[in-house]
């Protein structure tokens, strides 16, 4: 479904992504993992357009989206949920929702009561401004509003990040759900656990390269993951 | 200097609602060009400080045109609506053209190089420049008045002040553009674009907003009100390729003073300020309105900053 490989992003005159390479296929859930810094974030803006590759090329569905921009990316099928939600402060619950189906024709009345449904508590506050609500709150606002474009492809850069571990569950739990519904999910993590229990595969990046690949399964086992990763002794 | 402030409340008590009155109209005109300045700033965290030209440009584009179409006899009724309507369409397609232009030639090139904002006001300075020169130079230096589009006379009067039809053309259609705008931000995918670039560009792209062609419309539709606003402007005070500066200095005034990227901030401060300058000739000769309104913004800029309804950027209401 996505295939990116041998990309370049720069920064100025910083190599942010030496020559990344991986793949995700359609009804999969892959997770990127790695320390702050490591190029888990540049990886997902150059996928949704935000941050042109200068080398490589990024396929989807077999179509090059190499030099696409970030308008166009919804209308293509791949959504993205940035890093800290960066939700609409001065626009209502509802009106974000609105937002994410920005690039869409039609009726969208039926896809609001459907997200009111998934979250019950976005209900509770549609009226109420994005900037108002909690973390949490925020973080599924950030998911709804993703999902208003009918994504194919998921892109999720952190969404644990500062909750509170029964959020976080209740997070995973839709992510999860999200999949099993035909969309598929590019995860980026700090919370390696987390994120390996519920992924299919795993790529590990280091210093802007993906130092190693393998499914969830093992990964969760492998040594170096939890030297690293899972914060244990060797 | 007890006698200077009771005399001078005499002539405010006598004075107050035809200068109200006429305070109001003026504060029309400023708000229409303050939507421009906000809008703007809404976006792009620039102030365009060509907007003067930009409202010039709707000026001549009325006068121009109504001098084509406009006979030697006077104005029926129905002609004179006709007129204006004319008027207001010429000025608000020629101001939305140029203010179109200006963000393709001034402001553009800066932002695919990702300039420092001292850039973008040296690029807008010298677009006012090149722009008002030109005018200068294609349609003379001297002063143009509109052809009669109707005949001023008091219509009706309230509190014993008369109020004159050209305040009652500027007002109305001043208020009806000015509605028409606040909808189209709160309610319709335009606004929404527009308010979503002006809180968040990035997620609003990522949402699938076209940031460039949101940034333009926004030049285009506070262009518009500019360039209109300038032909009710002319009405009165005719039309020169340096009657910008002014009206467009005291509507940078009025968006500062309601807090620069609020929508209705922009309104209210506009009316404000043309109100506020139109009593103090109750108590200082009419040479010092200019002064008045600097003052006011002097005064915003020392004590409140943010304006009175705070930069409540993107906000629909």
């Amino acid at each position: 479904m996505l295939e990116v490989s041998n990309a370049v992003v720069r920064y100025g005159a910083i190599e942010a992504l030496h020559g990344v390479s991986f793949e995700v296929s359609a009804g999969e859930i892959v997770t990127l993992l790695g320390a702050n810094g490591a190029g888990k974030t540049t990886t997902l803006r150059m996928l949704s357009g935000l941050h042109a590759p200068v080398a490589g090329t990024i396929t989807f569905d077999g179509r090059d989206v190499t030099r696409t921009k970030a308008h166009q990316f919804t209308s293509l099928g791949i959504s993205h949920v940035p890093e800290g939600r960066r939700i609409f402060p001065q626009m209502s619950v509802e009106e974000n929702l609105e937002m994410g189906a920005f690039r869409r024709r039609g009726s969208i009345s039926e896809d609001i009561d459907r997200m009111y449904e998934t979250f019950p508590i976005l209900k509770e506050r549609r009226k109420q401004l994005g900037g108002n609500l909690s973390g949490g709150e925020q973080q599924m606002l950030a998911i709804a509003r993703a999902l208003m474009s009918h994504p194919r492809l998921l892109l999720l850069d952190e969404p644990s990040m500062g909750l509170a571990p029964m959020i976080v569950e209740a997070i995973f739990r839709i992510i999860g759900e999200i999949r099993d519904a035909g969309t598929t999910v590019f995860l980026v993590e700090q919370n390696a656990a987390q994120a390996l229990r519920l992924a299919d595969r795993g790529y590990v990046m280091e210093n802007g390269r993906i130092v190693f690949t393998d499914t969830a399964d093992k990964l969760l086992v492998d040594p170096r993951v939890r030297a690293v990763y899972l914060g244990e002794a060797v | 200097m007890i006698h200077y402030f009771t005399s001078h409340f005499a002539t405010l008590r006598l004075e107050f609602w035809p200068l109200l009155v006429g305070g109001l109209a003026s504060g029309f005109i400023y708000s229409m060009v303050a939507i421009g300045y906000t809008l703007v700033y809404g976006v792009l965290r620039l102030i365009n400080f060509a907007h003067s030209e930009i409202f010039m440009s709707g000026g001549f584009a009325s006068l121009f045109l109504l001098r084509a179409v406009v006979g030697n006899s006077q104005p029926s009724g129905f002609e004179s609506v006709l007129l204006v309507g004319l008027g207001v369409l010429a000025g608000a397609v020629a101001g939305g053209l140029v203010a179109v232009l200006v963000e393709r030639v001034a402001y553009r090139p800066l932002r695919r190089r990702r300039a420092p904002a001292l850039a973008y006001l040296i690029s807008a300075i010298g677009a006012s420049y090149f722009l008002f020169n030109l005018a200068g130079k294609e349609f003379g230096r001297n002063y143009y008045t509109l052809p009669i589009l109707f005949i001023n006379r008091p219509v009706f009067s309230i509190f014993g002040a008369s109020v004159q039809l050209y305040y009652l053309v500027v007002a109305g259609a001043g208020a009806a553009m000015l509605v028409l705008l606040d909808r189209v931000v709160a309610k319709s995918r335009l606004g929404r674009g527009i308010r979503a670039v002006a809180q968040d560009a990035e997620t609003a792209s990522l949402m699938g907003v076209n940031i460039d062609r949101t940034i333009v419309l926004t030049f285009l539709i506070g262009g518009a009100l500019g360039g209109a606003a300038a032909f009710l402007y002319g009405i009165q005070s005719g039309v020169i390729y340096t009657m910008g500066f002014t009206p467009a200095l005291k509507a940078f005034t009025a968006a500062v003073l309601g807090g620069i990227g609020n929508i209705r901030g922009a309104v209210l401060g506009g009316l404000l300020l043309g109100v506020v300058e139109s009593l103090s000739v109750a108590f200082v000769s009419g040479a010092y309105i200019d002064v008045v309104a600097f003052s006011v913004l002097v005064a915003v800029l020392l004590f409140r900053p943010t304006g009175i309804l705070g930069e409540r950027l993107g906000r629909a209401a």
